[in-house]
């Protein structure tokens, strides 16, 4: 049976769903939650350039590497936003991350 | 040959993708992110995308991953007590879940019956690299939009810098720009000293 544009759109939605699945399994730990965000990136990745291996369009790849691009700058300012309220609070409970709220 | 491949690279990534979010430590979760990059590289490689799939192991693996593997054995957290709400959102967010399989499942499978029989990029004409032809359009026709990722990533560094930077009060560090504007006048002091008294 041939490999076709499908089953890479089917491997892709499964990762995006355990991605989002994660973020809501996981509400309390917050670098799950970001590894499962890397996660969705991942999915979109795999999905972009499914399209662009099969349409014969280099384009998408292009897409994928400025995904890939957001995705370490995202993962670097969270992890960093991470490590600073670590050093304020000495946890990193998300419940208690409501002291902006006014 | 490649169908085999690529049933065994699908069912290692959504294995381990799993494994990611329902490993109880986290340091085990980073590592099977690290497996499911991996496995998501070589997925790349099989659609004929070899310059993706190496950047997504240089990228991931080499950068994105180790920084989480830092932080997770950085950070002193007791993750144990963070799994005790395990329970809380997990029916919504199985509706979610479900919701979201089923939609993106449909996607997948109309585009299954859509006739595009178009072969891969690697099994048509190899005359020019994967590599190549990225390079050939991303310089030329996105050149902009590449030099706009160049500035992401560069706010991106000095956000974490500045973030992560800190000035402890009680520590004494050299203070460069003090030491080069000192003055003669403020830094040399002429005592007259009489025979046989100290400096009172």
């Amino acid at each position: 049976m041939d490999i076709g544009l499908a089953h890479y759109l089917f491997v892709a939605a499964a990762l995006f769903t355990i991605g989002c699945f994660g973020i809501f399994a996981n509400a309390k730990n917050v670098i799950i939650i970001l590894m499962s965000i890397e996660l969705i990136l991942l999915s979109v990745n795999v999905n972009l350039v499914a399209f662009s291996a099969f349409l014969q369009n280099i384009e998408g790849q292009i897409f994928a590497m400025l995904v890939l691009t957001v995705a370490a700058a995202e993962a670097a300012v969270g992890l960093a936003i991470l490590v600073t309220y670590f050093r304020n609070r000495g946890n990193i409970a998300v419940e208690d991350i409501n002291q902006m709220r006014g | 040959m490649l169908a085999i491949a690529f049933y065994v690279l699908a069912a290692i990534a959504v294995i381990s993708a799993f494994a990611v979010i329902a490993a109880r430590n986290p340091v085990h979760s980073v590592l099977f992110l690290i497996l499911t990059f991996f496995t998501a590289a070589g997925l790349f490689v099989l659609l004929g995308a070899e310059f993706l799939a190496m950047l997504l192991v240089v990228v991931y693996v080499g950068a994105v991953a180790v920084l989480f593997l830092f932080v997770v054995m950085m950070l002193d957290v007791d993750f144990a007590e963070m799994k005790k709400g395990f329970l809380q959102y997990l029916p919504a967010g199985a509706l979610v879940a479900l919701v979201l399989l089923g939609e993106l499942g449909l996607v997948a499978g109309a585009a299954m019956s859509v006739p595009v029989p178009i072969p891969l990029a690697s099994d048509g004409q190899a005359a020019v690299t994967n590599a190549e032809a990225i390079g050939q359009v991303l310089y030329t026709e996105y050149l902009l939009v590449f030099q706009l990722a160049g500035l992401v990533l560069f706010v991106a560094m000095i956000g974490a810098i500045v973030l992560t930077l800190r000035r402890r009060p009680g520590v004494k560090k050299q203070d460069i720009a003090a030491q080069v504007g000192r003055k003669r006048s403020e830094g040399v002091e002429l005592k007259d000293i009489r025979p046989g008294q100290g400096l009172g």
